[in-house]
């Protein structure tokens, strides 16, 4: 530790962006690799996890030995037919593998890239006064390392000596890079990344193999990937349906023999592929991945699939006013002086009680204090005591010279001149509510047992924003801001920003209290957060999601990390999760849709032979009864590639009432589903007839 | 339920529905033989037989029976009768729920089955029959009689109440008749034999057809919840995997017991010879029965002869796997539902008291009977029409 400190005065980060993570592998390579994962899927072992695309399969199995025996003994189905018919089925399971494999195959490009930081690292560990190089992977939770400059952290953990700047880019796709010091909510560094400048001690808090970046690789990767409760909601919801069918299509032959025209075994498994709902069936685990996926993209990582499908539920929404609702940080505005203290003797004191302050906030008072005159100075160590803020005094200072300098909320600094003794001038009380009232911050300043006046902390409201919180309302989601200022200042821009509600001087333990409270009445809350205080209440909230940036204990409490630490992120996290869910809903409504046009197709063509009466049924005039079961069968697998970018991008998504959205999606996928199979089966007739490929 | 029986009863008698301790009243007739008339209590057992919607006639010839139904007015309450409870209790729903909104959505997506229900059968029987036209009958309304297909229709009643009357019964789980189910046209009886397929939940039985159209609220809510992008909840309760899993089985064991016991029916000697016809008006005699028996209909299509003891057998086991592989998943949803907690509605929520939600509620009872029933359908009462247009009977 160095006697002296430097004061630093620097600009704030520029805002992060979301940045395309280098290095993920091109879509032909993506392609290619899907294409062949599309066939290792074939494994009935790895296939029967998908019951509907597993009875497709047995059914393509079935029918391909029937191909083989039509070689032996000739039936009038003839082999043409057959085998188109068995190549159609192969095809079927084929897409559906295909869409599996392309989503999980843009996580696995970022996970192989992940994976290479993860190798070869060494790690400098302390044992007692002497440093060992071990192997980053041997490092154990609880060892302390030290990381120079140009060197890769080699483990998660928290730094408890020093300062740093961290490039994170391999994480987060942010170039700029970020300060890591020790103490304070800033202190949390990721395995993977690299010290710039400087030299850190980090004690490591994760045990091998389940660092941040092993959880992100599994996690990118879908291998971890456990079924929701509401994707098990629509499995069960799915087989029961191919179950169904199944005895529709059983029964079916027991009726047709009875009717004298028994049906072949293949046209039957031909009829029961068409029925059961491949669509959504074939589809299902890509739209998990691919939300996921989008997550990640987003640059959030989210813990488990549950909390994503919970983000598309929230009620309530607590956002922090700093940062998400207000333009990142409040900047001092002005001095105003009690009479008797000028503005350079305010501005004096107040900058000395912030130069210890790192927050913005500070920053902005000691750069708004030059203008008076006021510059940089030395403070040494041994006759200056810096005293922290904490969320318990609610202030913060220096005691220097004999001098007791303190800034802060109004009351506690009230109390603090009070209780040395001093009394407040009543003129006090007109400036912190002058400043209040316009929505700016009141902070306190003063020295010994004298109040010296007011620093106007000013809250600029995002742009925008109000109209977010507009549609986050027709969606039904209820904003809170959550704030530290008093309740006057925090009304002022809670109407500002067209919030619902506001928490006021919010401690840790109010947010909580809120949480809770909502939740008693059944809602589901969702809320970011930083710093370690916050992590009770992250883990409280139904989506916790901590900021990139803070601690590891934030972190470790909330279900999502948000890698940009962007807090108004969260607005994005609750859409996804409500696209993620929308694309389920509509693939499985437009599948089943699907089926009437199906029954129009085949069954007619089954039994006309027997009954030309029945030709009545066939709506859309098909060539023939070959033609009209070839025509299903290839709209039902051609279906699912055509799907394949739906699935993968979501359904378009609009912040509207429930009303609105649901009779939009049941037009376009309930309606659209009941037509468009219609159409798409006379065109694939017409081309299997001018192709010859049927009788 | 008491009072309204005795006041029903009154009703009847007045309109000269038998009701006396006696067993048989002795009758000359014209040529002066002896007839001899059977009689009974019937006006008390018809006031609380179709209230608490059971079908049994006190004769055989049921509703029809000018004992039973003399006139247009008993007619009419008897339909009102097997209507009133199951129907009532949606507004029972409504007010449990706190919310009498919800329970006229669900009578609203009931009322709206029964209507195309009425209508579909109405119009296929005022169609009627081209060949009883080639035979020299006359089926256009006229003064003297109402038209259409009348036979095995009292002429008393008419299309217009036998339809209505059909309709309700099939629809509510009572099984009365005032007409012939077999001798309506292919159509009309499919129309009527789809009311119970569905899985009496149009009006349905005293409670049954409540909780009937509960699952496939169930249902339709899962898939309306996810297309608005939330997880899925009823009356703010989410509808988890287990919910899930016990709504689709209910639902399957009833589409399993039909279509499995018809298929044995069909392909089975024994089942075939208990057919008075053949082609597919047989095959629609047996589909009636089964899904009469698992829907606890009681209805009979007339022509097949049940009581043979493979359809005793058959029909009874499927009725009892029909009946209670529903009744029982549907409480442990209750009972899960009930240990939920509750979700307060937001903007968000999709409502399930909307026009709109009726209007799907209506599509997936539609599309899940049409799915499941189709194919059998098409071979017999489908089929059947065509042929009938094509000049062939059964």
């Amino acid at each position: 530790m160095t006697d002296e400190m430097e004061m630093h005065v620097e600009a704030p980060e520029g805002s992060a962006q979301p940045r395309k993570r280098a290095g993920v592998a091109t879509s032909r390579e993506l392609v290619r690799e899907a294409i062949l994962q599309s066939f290792v899927k074939l494994n009935p072992m790895s296939l029967w996890h998908n019951p509907v695309m597993f009875i497709v399969e047995i059914g393509a199995v079935i029918v391909t030995f029937y191909v083989f025996a039509e070689l032996v003994v000739t039936t009038d189905q003839g082999i043409l037919f057959l085998s188109q018919i068995a190549l159609w089925l192969w095809f079927t399971v084929l897409f559906a593998n295909f869409a599996e494999a392309m989503a999980e195959g843009r996580g696995k490009a970022q996970a192989d890239t992940l994976r290479q930081m993860t190798t070869d690292t060494l790690a400098n560990v302390m044992k007692g006064d002497a440093i060992e190089q071990i192997s980053a992977a041997k490092l154990r939770k609880g060892d302390t390392v030290v990381v120079s400059a140009g060197e890769t952290i080699p483990g998660d953990g928290d730094v408890i000596q020093g300062i740093a700047s961290v490039d994170e880019s391999a994480i987060t796709g942010e170039s700029a890079p970020v300060i890591r010091e020790s103490g304070g909510d800033r202190s949390a560094v990721t395995g993977g990344t690299k010290v710039l400048s400087d030299r850190i001690v980090v004690l490591i808090t994760s045990e091998p193999g389940q660092t941040f970046l092993d959880r992100m690789i599994t996690l990118v990767e879908g291998a971890s990937r456990q079924k929701t409760p509401n994707e098990i909601a629509l499995d069960i919801l799915l087989v029961t349906l191919t179950m169904i069918f199944l005895l529709v299509t059983v029964s079916l032959e027991a009726f047709a023999m009875y009717s004298g025209q028994a049906v072949a075994v293949s046209i039957l498994i031909a009829l029961l592929v068409c029925l059961i709902p491949t669509t959504i069936g074939g589809l299902l685990s890509s739209i998990g991945i691919a939300g996921m996926d989008r997550l990640v993209r987003h640059n959030v990582l989210a813990m488990s699939g549950r909390a994503v499908e919970a983000a598309g539920d929230v009620n309530t929404l607590l956002l922090d006013k700093t940062g998400t609702i207000t333009l990142g940080n409040r900047q001092a505005h002005e001095f105003l002086p009690v009479p008797g203290v000028t503005e350079a003797e305010l501005a004096d004191a107040a900058q000395l009680a912030s130069i210890s302050d790192e927050t913005p906030e500070g920053r902005s008072i000691v750069v708004l204090a030059k203008q008076f005159g006021i510059r940089e100075r030395h403070l040494h160590q041994n006759e200056t005591e810096f005293i922290p803020f904490t969320a318990l005094t609610r202030m913060s200072g220096v005691d220097w010279q004999g001098h007791r300098i303190r800034k802060g909320a109004t009351d506690s600094v009230i109390a603090w001149v009070e209780s040395l003794g001093g009394t407040v001038p009543p003129e006090l009380e007109g400036l912190v509510r002058r400043v209040a009232e316009s929505g700016g911050t009141p902070l306190v300043v003063s020295m010994d047992d004298k109040a010296l006046g007011v620093v106007h902390l000013k809250d600029i409201v995002k742009g925008g924003i109000r109209e977010r919180f507009d549609q986050l309302r027709a969606m039904g989601i209820r904003t809170v801001m959550i704030t530290g200022d008093n309740p006057v200042t925090a009304a002022v821009i809670a109407k500002e920003a067209g919030v619902d509600d506001f928490l006021a001087q919010a401690t840790p333990e109010a947010k909580m209290e809120l949480i809770r409270k909502e939740q008693a009445q059944g809602k589901l809350v969702a809320m970011t957060g930083d710093g370690t205080n916050d992590a009770p209440a992250l883990a409280q909230a139904d989506v916790g999601v901590a900021m990139n940036t803070g601690t590891t204990a934030a972190k470790e409490a909330g279900n999502m990390v948000d890698l940009d630490s962007n807090p108004t992120k969260l607005i994005e996290i609750v859409e996804i999760g409500k696209q993620l869910l929308m694309t389920r809903g509509a693939l499985t409504t437009f599948s089943i849709a699907n089926d009437v046009a199906k029954y129009f197709a085949i069954i007619p063509a089954l039994f006309m032979a027997r009954y030309p009466q029945l030709g009545a049924l066939n709506v859309m005039g098909l060539h023939s009864s070959q033609s009209a079961i070839m025509s299903a069968i290839i709209f039902n697998a051609l279906v699912i590639v055509a799907l394949i970018p739906l699935s993968l991008k979501g359904v378009k998504y609009r912040p509207l009432g429930a009303a609105v959205v649901l009779r939009r999606n049941l037009l376009v996928y309930g309606l659209g589903g009941i037509i468009a199979p219609f159409i798409g089966i006379k065109l694939i007739d017409v081309l299997i007839v001018a192709l010859h490929l049927a009788r | 339920m008491l009072p309204i029986c005795v006041v029903l009863s009154l009703v009847y008698v007045s309109q000269g529905v038998v009701q006396t301790l006696a067993g048989t009243v002795t009758a000359g007739t014209i040529q002066g033989a002896a007839q001899t008339i059977h009689v009974g209590p019937v006006a008390s057992q018809e006031a609380v037989k179709l209230l608490g919607t059971n079908g049994g006639g006190f004769f055989n010839a049921n509703s029809s029976h000018p004992f039973e139904n003399p006139t247009p007015l008993t007619d009419f309450l008897q339909v009102l009768s097997i209507l009133a409870i199951p129907a009532g209790l949606t507004f029972m729903f409504g007010k449990m729920t706190g919310n009498m909104r919800q329970g006229v959505a669900v009578f609203a997506a009931m009322l709206i089955l029964f209507t195309a229900s009425v209508a579909v059968m109405y119009s296929f029987e005022r169609a009627g029959n081209p060949n009883l036209t080639t035979a020299g009958a006359n089926q256009v309304a006229s003064a003297t009689q109402t038209g259409g297909n009348t036979e095995g229709k009292e002429v008393r009643f008419g299309i217009e109440a036998s339809t209505l009357f059909g309709s309700a019964t099939t629809a509510a789980s009572a099984g009365a008749v005032n007409a012939s189910m077999s001798s309506l046209t292919p159509l009309s009886g499919g129309m009527a034999m789809l009311n119970i397929a569905l899985g009496e939940v149009v009006f349905g039985g005293a409670g049954s057809g409540l909780y009937g159209m509960l699952v496939f609220a169930v249902l339709a809510v899962f898939i309306a919840c996810l297309m608005v992008g939330r997880t899925p909840e009823y009356l703010g309760k989410k509808i988890g995997p287990k919910e899930m899993k016990l709504a689709m089985f209910a639902v399957l064991a009833v589409a399993a017991s039909i279509l499995v016991g018809s298929a044995i029916g069909v392909v089975t000697p024994a089942g075939l010879a208990a057919r008075l016809s053949a082609g597919p008006h047989g095959l629609t005699e047996i589909l009636y029965a089964f899904t009469s028996g698992v829907g606890n209909n009681g209805s009979a299509f007339a022509g097949l002869n049940a009581a043979t003891r493979f359809y005793a057998v058959a029909i009874g086991v499927c009725m009892m796997l029909g009946r209670y592989l529903f009744i029982i998943p549907v409480l442990a949803i209750a009972g899960s539902m009930a240990a939920k907690k509750r979700v307060p509605p937001s903007a968000g929520t999709f409502p399930t008291d909307s026009p709109l939600f009726v209007g799907l509620l209506v599509g997936v009872v539609l599309i899940v009977g049409a799915l499941t029933f189709f194919p059998a359908f098409a071979l017999g009462p489908v089929l059947e029409h065509f042929l009938m247009h094509a000049g062939q009977l059964f």
